[in-house]
């Protein structure tokens, strides 16, 4: 696992309330240390999720708004068009971004609304206790998809990086992983861009970060950041799939 | 101020939300309120605010929930298949003691019903149309001009209770032209919103918020709100009674209805009916008090709704058995002319004075 020294002040001093080994509280740390680092603490309201970090309004310390499951772009655009001198970014799951949030954020994306969206996937409904998520892959076992998931009955997982790509209105979009210190580092700088695109005006930005749950994977965590890397890697590719330089 | 003009009833209802200082309209667009998002995108790029189309009333509540937690002045309309999508997002917003203003221009269902007028979204307005235990102030006006003052008091309650308000129209007052005056509604005495979230500096940071794990917390907290409506059942109860001095018998109707009321209570004053009219402009806090003392006075009750008998349930609860309360509805966009009621009066009185 990695260490990490000192908490950033962007991040309140409460105990997280994760399962050993899940990576949702690297993925905060990362956001905080951001924050930190771009000297935005006091101008961000941050959007939280329904999902395992329904209570990221406690862990940031910064102005955070609760939303309903998969409403945070739409409250998140709210918050952002009172306050455009404001940095307001959401933070969801994938059952929140990718199923129940589909309309909220490719529309966000589509408007160019100058937010960022931090998206945890990991490829289950965590907080509902392991039920098939539009991110689980092929074969993978979930509490609905006993057998694992099939083509033929639940069809195929949401590439929702590539999907929002291919909108004119999204300035960053990247998808990073958080399985080990190389990739951390660089989840980070992913992290750090679309804040700063989307300070700089330059319209929607997403991180889609592969995340970990050995809770409702049934793995140790170490078993869970390799099943990540040998499994979401592949379908999952890493890399910036948009940047403002492309954007005309 | 103090002029007069022309104006469809929607399009007042937005220049009321101006003058009360929204600057701020997140909306979706249906039949038959659409002059009014429509009004707004003229209006509102040139006070400064901002009008944005939602992808559905499910995001355009969501932004009313986003900019009104972050301190602004916020409303949304729609008509009834929107409102009910918009229903998760009321919840949340009168969950977390937000002010906003959303209007309903009602028009018939259930389903996609129809387009035409209709009262018969008044339980899902007064009685929680979404989860939870929760209660919308609910404005109910019957002239374009009482749309006008009541949209821009709606403002004024929402920010004192930090709660939302809905203005409920029917299809008649959305559509209908009448001459509006603005004037400057009652200004109350609000507090500065300290607690919205608009960035941390200098202070703690503020969180917006409907979730209570705790079973004990979310008990305190729905206490808390329930105090806070009594509170609004208290101050806030409005309404108009005409001719009811001398009445032996009721007629009760909100909006358009109260109007097809008045005509027909005319006639029947004309031909010697003793009848008088109570109509509740709040129909949530509904003017309880006011019809039970009514009803130690008359003979009975005739309640009057575009539905098939909504309201009429309130009144029933009001009277407390005191007196026979009756109902006349028509439905589905159908409106009922004056004549319908001085029939039904007259068959319920069966032709005693
Ligand atoms: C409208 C609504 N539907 C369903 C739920 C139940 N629910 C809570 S969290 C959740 C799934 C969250 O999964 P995900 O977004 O992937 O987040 P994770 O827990 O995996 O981080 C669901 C379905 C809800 N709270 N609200
Ligand atoms: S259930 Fe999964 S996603 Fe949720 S905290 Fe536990 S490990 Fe993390
Ligand atoms: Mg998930």
């Amino acid at each position: 696992m990695i260490k990490v020294a000192g908490r950033p002040e962007s991040l309140q001093s409460k105990q997280f309330h994760y399962c050993p080994g899940c990576t949702h509280g690297i993925i905060h740390r990362l956001v905080a240390e951001v924050m930190d680092e771009l000297g935005i603490r006091e101008e961000s309201i941050g959007v939280a999720p329904v999902g395992c970090s329904v209570l990221a309004y406690e862990y940031f310390n910064c102005d955070m708004h609760e939303a309903a499951h998969g409403r945070a772009p739409a409250v998140a655009t709210g918050i952002k068009r009172v306050h455009p001198d404001k940095v307001v970014f959401t933070y969801q799951g994938d059952g929140d971004l990718a199923s129940i949030g589909t309309a909220e954020i490719v529309h966000a994306a589509g408007r160019s609304e100058k937010i960022t969206t931090i998206f945890v996937n990991n490829a289950i409904y965590g907080m509902t206790g392991g039920q098939m998520a539009p991110t689980t892959l092929i074969g993978q076992k979930a509490t609905t998809s006993p057998y694992g998931r099939s083509v033929e009955a639940q069809g195929y997982p949401l590439k929702v990086s590539e999907m929002l790509a291919t909108l004119t209105g999204a300035a960053y979009i990247a998808r990073v992983s958080v399985h080990d210190p190389q990739h951390i580092r660089k989840a980070k700088a992913a992290i750090k861009k679309a804040f700063e695109y989307q300070i700089a005006g330059k319209g929607f930005t997403l991180v889609e970060v592969l995340s970990t749950c050995p809770t409702n994977w049934g793995l140790t965590p170490i078993e869970a950041l390799k099943w990540l890397e040998e499994n979401m890697l592949p379908y999952y590719p890493l890399g910036e799939y948009k940047t403002p330089e492309e954007v005309k | 101020m103090g002029e007069r003009i022309l104006m469809k009833g929607n399009e007042a209802i937005g220049e009321a939300a101006i003058k009360a200082g929204c600057k701020y309209f997140f909306g979706y667009p249906i039949t038959p309120q659409n002059e009014l998002p429509e009004y707004m995108s003229r209006r509102l790029p040139k006070e400064d605010g901002v009008f944005l189309q939602a992808e559905s009333e499910v995001a355009a509540i969501n932004m009313v929930y986003g900019a009104a937690g972050s301190g602004a002045r916020v409303m949304t309309s729609s008509s009834s298949p929107g409102i009910s999508l918009k229903m998760e997002g009321i919840s949340y917003i009168a969950g977390a003691e937000l002010p906003c203003v959303i209007v309903n221009i009602v028009r018939g269902g259930p389903g996609l019903g129809g387009i035409q007028p209709a009262q018969s979204d008044y339980f899902q307005a007064t009685k929680g149309g979404a989860h939870g235990d929760y209660r919308l102030v609910v404005l109910a006006p019957s002239s374009i001009q009482e749309a006008v003052d009541l949209v821009q008091e709606a403002f004024e309650i929402a920010d004192f209770y930090r709660n939302p308000v809905m203005v409920l129209g029917d299809g008649m007052i959305g559509q209908m032209m009448e001459p509006v005056e603005f004037r400057a509604p009652q200004k109350r005495d609000l507090q500065p919103k300290d607690w919205a979230t608009d960035g941390c500096k200098g202070r703690k940071p503020n969180v917006i918020n409907s979730l209570w794990l705790q079973p004990e917390k979310l008990e305190e907290h729905n206490w808390k709100l329930f105090k806070k409506y009594e509170e609004i059942k208290k101050n806030e109860v409005k309404y108009e009674t005409i001719q009811m001095e001398d009445a032996e018998f009721a007629l009760v109707a909100y909006g358009t209805t109260s109007r097809i009321c008045f005509s027909a209570l005319e006639t029947l004053r004309a031909e010697g009916y003793k009848v008088g009219l109570i109509r509740p402009i709040t129909i949530w806090p509904f003017p309880e008090a006011a019809i039970n003392q009514a009803a130690d006075q008359v003979k009975g009750f005739l309640a009057v709704e575009m539905s098939t008998g909504q309201m009429v349930e309130d009144v029933r609860l009001s009277v407390e058995g005191k007196a026979p309360v009756h109902f006349y509805g028509r439905t589905g966009g159908m409106v009922p002319s004056p004549n319908e009621i001085v029939d039904q009066v007259k068959a319920v009185l069966g032709g005693g004075k």
